[in-house]
């Protein structure tokens, strides 16, 4: 349900960013602990954009798995359920990556082709 | 044509939670996000807290609907304002800082936010607040800092409610600790009943420390 605000803080700056060009891709980075699910966010997208620039958008969303720095050894490591260290077996890490949740880029038509398409026209 | 973004989602929360932040330093007020699941106990929490505190406090109530717990609150004479979220599974920055207007914090001490039950969803937003608590509960079962690890880790203490019921269940206190560590080694974890008042004492002491506007 949260996905509705975060979504249209997406669409707030792609739309900023893409200055009124229509606009093709947009890759979304989520890590795995922060609480944001793809489908969610590609429901509203939908439902938000109709009859704008950003309509018919394609979403890449990234996942990034959580990764953790060993307490023990220092060891990057990505954990199962169980949190122990693959390499030296003892309990859980510093959490170095996971927590991510920004919008990386965004790919618009390029203005010189745009017009060149309503050439052929 | 691609363009670089590199733009946290959260942004715009995160700002609104940093001016948050700065109101209630500010004010010298310290403020505290409550988060759980729905029936862990964070309304029994909160009270139990206020009244050892020996210190005026305030409260904010997170619900999807209904003025229940907020009720519940109030009838002690504590100021308490209520958001109904009308659906939403969290609390965010903005909400918390319309609450606040509706609030008066003159000589106030400490500021409970009880966030919307769920474990899920309110660890991603910052509300401004200057500690994060999280309250599990010996019936939920061992499991949850494994399942909810985004939440666990984003916080300052674990509190672990209803103890009195570990003889009725099946809890492995260990698992559960070992759960919160693998993640957040630098959480304090809290054993409490708010039936039977046990560990109350030492987390407000724990609560008293950690304000430095007291």
């Amino acid at each position: 349900m949260h996905e509705l605000a975060v979504t249209e803080e997406i669409i707030k700056t792609v739309t900023e960013a893409s200055e009124g060009r229509k606009v093709k891709v947009i890759e979304i980075v989520i890590g795995d602990l922060s609480s944001f699910i793809d489908e969610s966010i590609r429901f509203y997208f939908d439902l938000l954009t109709k009859s704008t620039p950003l309509e018919g958008a394609s979403l890449l969303f990234k996942r990034i798995p959580v990764k953790l720095r060993c307490y023990n050894c220092q060891r990057e490591f990505n954990p199962d359920e169980t949190f122990l260290c693959p390499y030296c077996n003892s309990l859980g890490g510093d959490i170095i990556e996971g927590k991510e949740f920004y919008i990386d880029s965004i790919e618009v038509e390029d203005e010189d082709r745009d017009s060149e398409e309503h050439f052929r026209c | 044509m691609k363009i670089e973004i590199v733009k946290n989602i959260l942004d715009a929360n995160d700002q609104v939670a940093l001016l948050n932040r700065e109101f209630f330093d500010n004010l010298k007020v310290f403020t505290i996000n409550i988060m759980a699941s729905p029936g862990a106990g964070k309304t029994s929490f909160i009270l139990e807290t206020i009244h050892r505190l020996d210190a005026p406090s305030a409260v904010i109530e997170g619900d999807v609907a209904s003025s229940i717990d907020s009720e519940r609150i109030a009838e002690f004479g504590i100021p308490v304002v209520q958001i109904n979220t009308g659906g939403n599974c969290h609390l965010e920055a903005t909400m918390t800082r319309e609450a606040v207007k509706k609030l008066s914090l003159d000589g106030v001490k400490y500021l409970f936010i009880e966030n919307v039950g769920n474990l899920i969803c309110p660890a991603s937003f910052d509300l401004g607040e200057h500690i994060r608590i999280a309250i599990s509960s010996v019936p939920e079962g061992d499991d949850k800092p494994y399942k909810y690890p985004g939440l666990f880790s984003s916080v300052d203490a674990v509190i672990l409610n209803k103890i009195d019921l570990m003889p009725y269940v099946d809890f492995d206190l260990e698992r559960f600790r070992k759960g919160i560590i693998a993640i957040n080694r630098d959480a304090k974890i809290f054993l409490i009943s708010c039936k039977t008042k046990e560990g109350i004492e030492a987390l407000v002491e724990w609560l008293k420390s950690e304000n430095p506007y007291r």
